[in-house]
């Protein structure tokens, strides 16, 4: 018996826009229950290669796989069969995400944006997803939002809205594209203890991300990129306090 | 501001006291049988073209913004065709094309026809300016449709596809309905535009309100009055098409602002209720004011 596979694997991800190379050949591992952090200067890639592994982005060279699937295609015999759109979307219920500007829908109230996904994607009768809507957001602190738009609410509460939507299709993976960059300091904190939160649950997650004390805290392994490459990875409390090569010490030096 | 009004003035009186104009026979008119079937016909055109515009349109739009080539440069072809030629001789087009296909069919291609029909039966006067003016409407439907379609934040579709939904489901969903907002507005100067637009249905012998109106003319020589008949009846359509894209608009603002502006009938029925009011906080004081 061989170990389970890794939740994310990708072995030389490529990717260009135009003539741009974004990602020149990434490849790492994410296991079951891992956190991993990604941090680096912005341009680095880093954003891009997130959003490859729920296939936002097709790659143009490499291979990815989210639990054992690769991503955005089928292999039969030795060659790639592109997925078709329907099942690129069953996939992609399978793995949350959660944007920098929180994306919720404004037509629709926080309990709504919740419940959209569960009742048309996975055709929950109304009863449930109601009650599972409502117990995810009082998991994130807002009972009492349940029936508020989102222009009604701060961005660390729509950002937690956020939050419980993708956790509403019981995803396996969790990615998070700098979900505090766009908030007030003062509210950065709320956010960030949800995310803790589901950590401690077990929740496989991977947090592109600017918060050094979370990467630090939370997380198990940490992935520094910078040009479209992974310049060192390892331990976060390791790599943040003795970071062995010139550019994460010289990246390191202007954000601690 | 003087000048204007006694020049208002001037004008109508001399309109209210000219008998050119003879009132009674316009008032007589407006209430006329043949008339008032006139613009119930109009009311049908409009909303069945329209109606057919509004489908095709979002539907040419969404075809449009297709990664698909085929698809999307089927849709621009279309545009193309339809607003490139005027609507008139799309009009006498359709109305004229039994001398093309004198008979239609339906069944095997080159195999075994079941339904045989003469388009003449089908394509009635009515049929052909629904079908030509809703043929024409989508194709600018479709502008206005993919112009609401672009300003939706790319977000909100990332995050629907993210989730799991499918490209039409995105679309129809979360897409689309925030649209609306952008939509909307043009979509009521169309459908007023449209409402004027099937009085061509005067050239090909229709029965809405201007051909109707001219048909009465014809016999009783009263050309002006019938057309002031008509004129007051378009007007008073477009007016009620005014207060319907008024309460349209107000449901699809939903969460956009925090608090929607009251309704002209809220707005009354609070000016009411704030007169009373204000009648009841200021009584004490009126002791103290002096009447004149």
């Amino acid at each position: 018996m061989s170990a389970p596979a890794p939740m994310v694997k990708a072995e030389g991800v490529h990717k260009r826009f135009g003539r741009l190379e974004v990602l020149r050949g990434i490849s790492l591992e994410v296991a079951r229950g891992e956190v991993m952090c990604i941090i680096g200067p912005s341009g680095s890639g880093k954003s891009t290669f997130l959003r490859t592994i729920n296939h936002l982005e097709k790659i143009n060279r490499g291979r990815l796989w989210v639990d054992g699937d690769l991503v955005g295609y089928v292999q039969r015999g030795d060659k790639l069969h592109e997925l078709r759109d329907g099942d690129v979307s069953k996939r992609r219920a399978e793995i949350g995400m959660v944007f920098q500007r929180f994306n919720l829908f404004p037509h629709k109230t926080a309990l709504e944006n919740v419940i959209e996904a569960p009742r048309l994607v996975r055709g929950v009768a109304k009863g449930t997803a109601l009650g599972e809507a409502t117990a995810l957001l009082e998991r994130v602190g807002l009972a009492d939002k349940l029936e508020s738009y989102p222009s009604q609410l701060s961005g660390g509460q729509q950002q937690r809205v956020a939050i419980a939507r993708a956790l509403a299709m019981k995803p396996k993976l969790m990615l998070f594209d700098e979900p505090t960059s766009a908030l007030d300091p003062e509210l950065v904190g709320d956010v960030l203890d949800v995310m803790r939160d589901l950590a401690r649950d077990g929740m496989t997650m991977i947090v592109v991300t600017h918060e050094m004390g979370f990467a630090r805290e939370v997380g198990d392994s940490l992935v520094f990129m910078d040009e479209g490459v992974i310049v060192e990875a390892g331990d976060p409390r390791e790599v943040l306090a003795r970071p062995r090569e010139p550019r994460t010490q010289a990246f390191l030096s202007k954000v601690l | 501001m003087v000048i204007v009004l006694v020049l208002a003035v001037s004008v109508g009186h001399s309109v209210a006291t000219n008998p050119h104009f003879q009132w009674g026979q316009i008032g007589h008119f407006l209430f006329d049988g043949r008339i008032t079937a006139g613009v119930v016909t109009t009311i049908e055109l409009t909303l069945a073209a329209q109606a057919i515009g509004v489908v095709l349109g979002i539907l040419l739009a969404v075809m449009r913004l297709s990664p698909n080539p085929v698809v999307s440069g089927g849709s621009w072809l279309y545009v193309w065709f339809f607003r490139g030629t005027p609507v008139l001789v799309q009009l006498l087009f359709w109305y004229n094309i039994a001398a093309l296909f004198p008979s239609l069919n339906f069944g095997v291609p080159f195999g075994p026809q079941f339904i045989h029909i003469s388009p003449n039966s089908v394509i009635t006067g009515f049929m052909t300016v629904v079908l030509g003016l809703g043929l024409n409407e989508g194709a600018y439907m479709s502008e206005i449709v993919r112009a609401g379609i672009i300003s939706v934040d790319e977000g909100q579709g990332e995050a629907a596809l993210s989730l799991g939904m499918t490209r039409l489901q995105t679309m129809r969903r979360i897409v689309l309905p925030q649209a609306m907002r952008v939509i909307l507005p043009p979509t009521g100067n169309e459908t007023i535009s449209m409402l004027k637009t099937t009085s061509l249905a005067y050239v090909i012998a229709g029965s809405d309100l201007l051909s109707v109106s001219q048909n009465i003319a014809a016999a009783n020589y009263e050309i002006m009055q019938l057309l002031f008949v008509a004129s007051i009846w378009y007007l008073a359509l477009t007016s009620v098409l005014y207060v319907g894209q008024y309460y349209l608009e107000r449901y699809y603002a939903r969460g956009s602002s925090r608090e929607l502006p009251p309704t002209p009938l809220q707005r009354i029925r609070r000016g009411i209720f704030s007169v009373r009011h204000d009648a009841l906080a200021t009584g004490p004081l009126d002791i103290a004011r002096p009447h004149s």
